[in-house]
């Protein structure tokens, strides 16, 4: 009777399943994914297709401080997760808030550098630079923006101590995000201000 | 507490409808889907057998020329995103969370929320007729076909909100079905019950959570298209304007993107269906079951790469034109397997000519044509004689009516006793496929032949000069058969459900957990979570001196 034996054997097993946020969390990253890749196929495709200007190298300018401040952000994220496994509170709200300045910072040198570029008379409607640039650009501080409410709402639970740190789950979800936001920020960088302006 | 509020709050729950709208039960939820998609099936067949009447004899003016189009556009959009995918995600939401064994989907609330967001996108779509033309936005139902080719879609062309109803409405069912198949994915990974491994789910599982990944890598594209197409008619952007420099291709690309993977979403839960009921009436386990699965994999992958196959006629480069002839070609090979494997399981099988089964005998036949047809398609030079004209019409049709919609019957005579704890009517059910078939057959056969002496699609009217008018006359007659069949079927149902005779928890005598609890289910489910040794837990119970799990 080996085969109930191996049966019994494997009821006895137990029975492990992934975590359903996790798995939430990769489709939602996977769906993302698959919107911007449309939208960097078309900003690759319509370069240098604008039938008059401005063109990409009149205009951009790489936004160094931005991405730093984005790309460190993902650092500190890290920072504030590994406070929070620690329920070490005073760390865990220090990192975090530092990660949300770091982004609020990356909207404000956007808004900075939009501004600019409206002034210099580059709208979505003035040629394919402006028609794709926008949008993509856009979408990608659209993700930033939903990440900072996420953020500040973890840390506003932080503060009013209403956060409870036995579940890790909803914060790691947050950084999760955080962290696809800053990985699509290195494709958008790489395609609009190394690959659009050479 | 008995204060008053308590017992205002106790008056609110009881009222029936609130129930089902305020509902967040994955069956509530699933029946829901399946009576909006069959509502919408019926106003999407009214729309076909209009433009069916418009076309049985020539110089026919039953209809004006941009009532036509908008019909066309209609039937199609709706056919597409308001009945397929609404009946898919209610067939899964319904029965997947039953047979992997666990007591509601993964997450509910999003479930609820993704039902109520495809409706509004449905009704949005239907709110552009409402109101004569001439009212802003309203009388001026879409009218650019359903794939919307650039420029026709631009300011230029189409003026009012035709165009900006499309992209809106469809935008928003796209989310829901979106917030579904996150749901079917993280339910089928995180919610399976005790020994349900991933290679002991039932086919009707794996298919559909093929058919979820496949909604969440395509239908995004199609939100970026047409969030691109809003851009370019509310802000003035040049996506695809011609005028600026824009391309009216890439609209084609980025559509068939989605377009093409999109016929898979539709088809793979038809063979979900097909290889639950066919092991069912053969009476034999599934024959193939681990091939099937590689099968619908390798389906899932090809079918992204080959959406280019509806642009031979655009002029692309002849690299491009014979990359994806062949890469559609291959999609032949794992759909052959699982028509073999479907052959295998009946072969030597004590079969059951039972309605659902018939259904799904009808489809391997129509399928098999439809595929055919498909081959023939992929072959570039072939595809520039008949593309645009009726002969693809004819194919599509083969693949969605006589793939999807048998198999959709298949379900809804398997499923019907486990939904309402009532059967069918055998004798209604087997009247309405044999009418079914031959109006079907009627309809869409003679289109290959249509297609062939050069009718174009989408045209209005034509010529008594063509000899086209017999084959015409014989699909359109084909029609009323197929009304009588849908009339005979929605009777059934709704007298069913009063006269049906008691169902018990499992009719069929079936294998899978889903007939293991009481029909209807309670909310819960099961009243203990079940536990699995097997591919097949309910012969395991049946059969305790000659379980499977002793096989495996």
């Amino acid at each position: 009777m080996s085969n109930s034996n191996t049966a019994t054997a494997e009821s006895q097993q137990e029975w492990k399943l992934p975590s359903a946020p996790k798995v939430g969390m990769i489709c939602l990253i996977v769906m993302e994914t698959a919107l911007f890749t449309i939208f960097v196929v078309a900003y690759l495709y319509y370069i240098g297709k604008s039938l008059n200007g401005p063109f990409p190298k009149d205009l951009l300018e790489a936004p160094i401080i931005a991405s730093i401040c984005l790309l460190s952000s993902s650092g500190t994220v890290i920072m504030a997760e590994r406070a929070f496994k620690r329920k070490d509170k005073a760390k865990f709200r220090l990192f975090w808030g530092i990660t949300w300045l770091l982004g609020a910072t990356f909207i404000a040198l956007t808004a900075v550098e939009w501004k600019g570029l409206l002034e210099n008379g580059l709208a979505i409607d003035t040629n394919l630079f402006g028609s794709t640039y926008y949008p993509l650009v856009g979408l990608h501080a659209t993700h930033v923006i939903i990440g900072l409410f996420l953020l500040a709402l973890i840390f506003i639970l932080s503060i009013t101590n209403h956060l409870p740190f036995e579940h890790v789950i909803p914060m790691e979800m947050i950084s999760w995000y955080w962290h696809f936001v800053d990985a699509i920020w290195i494709v958008v960088f790489t395609v609009v201000y190394i690959i659009g302006v050479y | 507490m008995e204060t008053p509020d308590s017992i205002q709050l106790e008056a609110v729950k009881r009222s029936k409808g609130l129930e089902w709208l305020m509902t967040v039960d994955h069956k509530r939820l699933g029946v829901m889907y399946i009576c909006s998609g069959l509502f919408f099936f019926v106003v999407a067949g009214i729309m076909a057998s209009l433009i069916r009447i418009q076309l049985a004899v020539p110089q026919n003016d039953f209809l004006p020329p941009d009532t036509f189009n908008r019909m066309f556009t209609m039937h199609g959009t709706s056919m597409v995103f308001l009945v397929g995918m609404p009946i898919i995600a209610g067939m899964a939401n319904f029965l997947v969370p039953l047979m992997v064994g666990t007591r509601d989907m993964a997450l509910p609330r999003l479930n609820a929320f993704g039902f109520w967001i495809f409706l509004f996108g449905g009704c949005l779509l239907y709110y552009s007729y409402i109101g004569g033309p001439g009212l802003y936005g309203a009388g001026s139902a879409p009218d650019v076909g359903w794939f919307a080719y650039a420029p026709l879609t631009s300011k230029a062309f189409s003026r009012g909100h035709t165009v900006d109803y499309w992209a809106l409405s469809l935008i928003l069912t796209g989310i829901g079905s979106l917030a579904t198949a996150a749901n079917i994915i993280v339910t089928v990974f995180c919610l399976r019950c005790k020994g349900m491994t991933m290679f002991r789910l039932p086919l009707f599982v794996w298919m559909m959570l093929v058919t979820a990944f496949l909604m969440v890598l395509a239908l995004p594209p199609l939100s970026a298209a047409q969030i691109m197409l809003l851009l370019d008619r509310f802000l003035g952007a040049g996506f695809f304007d011609t005028q600026e420099g824009g391309s009216a291709v890439i609209w084609q690309h980025f559509f068939w993107i989605f377009g093409h993977p999109e016929v898979y979403i539709l088809i793979m839960p038809g063979f979900a269906v097909a290889s639950e009921v066919i092991p069912v009436f053969s009476r034999k386990p599934i024959f193939g079951y681990p091939v099937m699965v590689a099968a619908s994999i390798m389906i899932t992958f090809i079918s992204l790469g080959v959406w280019a196959h509806h642009m031979f006629t655009v002029g692309m480069t002849s690299v491009a034109n014979v990359f994806f002839a062949t890469s559609t070609l291959l999609i032949a090979i794992p759909t052959g397997i699982k028509i073999f494997n479907w052959l295998g399981t009946m072969w030597g099988g004590k079969i059951r000519f039972a309605t659902p089964m018939l259904f799904c005998m009808g489809f391997l036949f129509q399928f098999l044509a439809s595929g055919l047809t498909g081959v023939m398609l992929a072959i570039v030079p072939f595809d520039w004689q008949l593309s645009d004209s009726y002969f693809v019409v004819a194919h599509f049709h083969y693949v969605l009516v006589g793939g999807l919609l048998f198999t959709i019957f298949a379900a809804i005579y398997y499923w019907y006793p486990k939904v309402t704890g009532r059967m069918l009517s055998e004798k209604i059910g087997k009247m309405h496929f044999w009418i079914f078939v031959l109006g079907f057959n009627m309809t869409f056969g003679v289109q290959h032949i249509l297609g062939i002496l050069g009718m174009p699609r989408r045209i209005y009217t034509y010529d008594t000069d063509r000899g086209w008018d017999l084959w015409n006359m014989i699909s359109s007659i084909g029609v009323i058969f197929q009304g009588i069949a849908i009339l005979l079927f929605i009777y059934n149902i709704l007298s069913s459900l009063r006269k049906g005779k008691e169902a018990g928890p499992d009719p069929w005598d079936a294998w899978t957990l889903e007939w293991a609890t009481s029909s209807p289910p309670p909310s819960y489910n099961f009243a203990k979570l079940p536990e699995v040794k097997s591919r097949r837990p309910l012969w395991d119970e049946k059969h305790p001196d000659d379980p499977d799990w002793r096989h495996e």
